[in-house]
């Protein structure tokens, strides 16, 4: 038991990827570390391009691996415009369409930056877009935290299936995927490197809905 | 799986922890500007509140409008309750309104235990504090405030002082306490502790002087003179000299050691003003965490579509010690 949460993050079952700290990489990697940096990078500069400069940005990572990549995204932009973004992690649990149909799930942060997200550009970012339902709950999440000016969607994966209609405005990487197949995305900060792997998975866990 | 929460005994460390955990994400709710969560929506919750409480029928309200459930409240003032009806009608007509959830605070050491395990009824039942027995809740909010203001509780040393022999409080601190690895000390005079104590796995003091400088936390009871048919100790200010806290005592605490409280307190008893006041004193911090921990306890029990808790083996509970002749309707926090 530890009042900090850094531990915690590891146990979020995510609908949309695979959770917990990923066994090492099993099946075919698609990004490596380098293919990672690089999509983020880019990432960057369409949302300092979209945004027309750094004014107003406000970046909220998804639980728990959208967070890291929202703040590595902060840190890209901030190393080209020079200012520091504000960057703050949105748990949706409570929010899902499917919370009643498993155990209470255990909540994450929701961390919003003291500026608030009144009037501002927010970016979503999260790790895989599959279904789309993490977005609407994070949708709806953000409704009970203000009103932001514009709300726009970043992640690392893009592996189509969507249920609802929801698209991302800034993708690492569109990952052409069936449905029996799992996507396992890899941060250092809980793996031991920066990877994006596709595999065959034997059993149904890590597919969502 | 567990669906109710009837002893702070029942939980395992990994369960209180969870708890803990998830208080602490909910705490910030009340940070935002709208104080609100979803995850009940639908849900029906009943306070069926046998004995006067102000606390934590409030405190349980919140939490429960917070995460959005529809609270209905049952006090037995005012009510077909005091006409005589039984708690088995009751808890049938709870039964027959769809209640997801009860939260009972009954005078009788037991009644919740009853509601939950004598098939009148599929609701989860939380003990929300049952006669001299336990109130799970109230440990787990003061858990929760020793946590945030210590980090983790292996090891830590709480002292418990006061009347421990009429207190729900302190049994159900000291059952999860030690299952969070805390070593509790009980500080009463011989009068005041109650019987079977050895059982419970922690020290007992009758010398609050050698107690204070080794702990990292004073609890300070209330004196429940409602509950008492006897005299227990000669008169009030010999009591509150013997083991009243007062600014003396304080300061011979360690920097870190911080005072709690229950409530209701009495100043000038178990503790003065200028303790009560002081920067050591959570205690109105431990009303604030109150709301937290009880939206974690209802959302882990009812939010899914299994409750969350239950996972280990719990270990055993002390039995209720019998009640201390007839119980007066009366209300500690």
């Amino acid at each position: 038991m530890s009042p900090t949460h850094s531990e915690a993050h590891s146990e979020a079952p995510s609908a949309d990827a695979a959770a917990g700290p990923q066994p090492a990489a099993t099946g075919r990697t698609v990004l490596d570390a380098r293919d990672v940096s690089r999509a983020l990078t880019r990432i960057s500069h369409e949302i300092l391009e979209r945004n027309r400069g750094s004014s107003d940005l406000v970046l909220l990572g998804i639980p728990t691996r959208g967070v890291h990549l929202a703040e590595r995204v902060a840190a890209k932009i901030s190393e080209v415009e020079g200012n520091a973004i504000p960057v703050g992690s949105l748990d949706v649990t409570m929010y899902r369409d499917d919370l009643r149909m498993r155990p209470a799930r255990t909540l994450m942060r929701t961390d919003v930056p003291t500026e608030g997200i009144d009037g501002r550009v927010v970016v979503l970012v999260d790790d895989v877009l599959f279904s789309g339902r993490t977005i609407r709950a994070a949708l709806d999440a953000m409704n009970d935290l203000g009103r932001p000016q514009a709300v726009r969607l970043a992640v690392l994966v893009d592996r189509g299936h969507r249920e609802l209609p929801i698209r991302a405005d800034f993708v690492g990487k569109n990952l052409p995927t069936s449905l029996v197949e799992k996507v396992s995305v890899h941060l250092a900060e809980f793996d031991d490197e920066d990877s994006v792997a596709i595999s065959t998975s034997a059993t149904d866990e890590g597919v969502a809905n | 799986m567990k669906k109710h929460l009837l002893s702070a005994g029942d939980l395992s460390r990994d369960d209180a922890e969870l708890i803990l955990q998830t208080a602490e994400e909910l705490r910030s709710l009340a940070d935002r500007p709208i104080k609100k969560l979803p995850a009940l929506r639908g849900r029906t919750i009943v306070n069926l509140f046998f004995e006067d409480s102000t606390r934590t029928r409030i405190s349980f309200e919140a939490a429960a409008k917070r995460l959005s459930a529809d609270v209905i409240n049952f006090s037995a003032k005012g009510s077909s309750l005091s006409k005589g009806e039984s708690l088995k009608d009751t808890a049938l007509t709870l039964e027959a309104m769809g209640a997801d959830a009860v939260v009972v605070r009954h005078w009788a050491s037991g009644a919740p235990h009853l509601l939950a395990n004598a098939g009148w009824s599929r609701s989860s039942v939380i003990n929300a504090g049952d006669g001299t027995h336990e109130h799970p809740t109230q440990a787990l909010l003061d858990a929760f405030t020793m946590w945030r203001h210590l980090g983790d509780l292996d090891g830590r040393r709480i002292a418990i002082v006061g009347d421990v022999l009429h207190s729900r409080v302190a049994r159900s601190n000291a059952l999860l306490l030690r299952t969070l690895g805390a070593e509790v000390t009980l500080v009463a005079p011989p009068t005041l502790l109650p019987y079977g104590v050895d059982g419970w796995g922690v020290e007992t003091s009758y010398d609050l002087d050698g107690v204070l400088p080794k702990t990292d936390v004073v609890m300070m009871l209330r004196v429940q003179r409602e509950r008492m048919n006897a005299a227990f100790f000669p008169t009030v200010r010999e009591y509150s000299r013997r083991y009243g806290l007062d600014g003396r005592r304080m300061a011979n605490l360690q920097d870190h050691t911080i005072v709690m409280h229950p409530g209701p307190m009495i100043r000038g008893m178990e503790l003065t003003a200028d303790v009560a006041d002081s920067e050591r004193s959570v205690i109105v911090e431990q009303v604030t965490n109150g709301v937290a921990v009880r939206m974690a306890v209802l959302y882990l029990l009812l939010g899914g579509s299994e409750p969350a808790l239950g996972g280990a083996e719990p270990f055993e509970t002390p039995r209720p010690s019998a009640p201390q002749g007839p119980l007066a309707p009366g209300g500690e926090e």
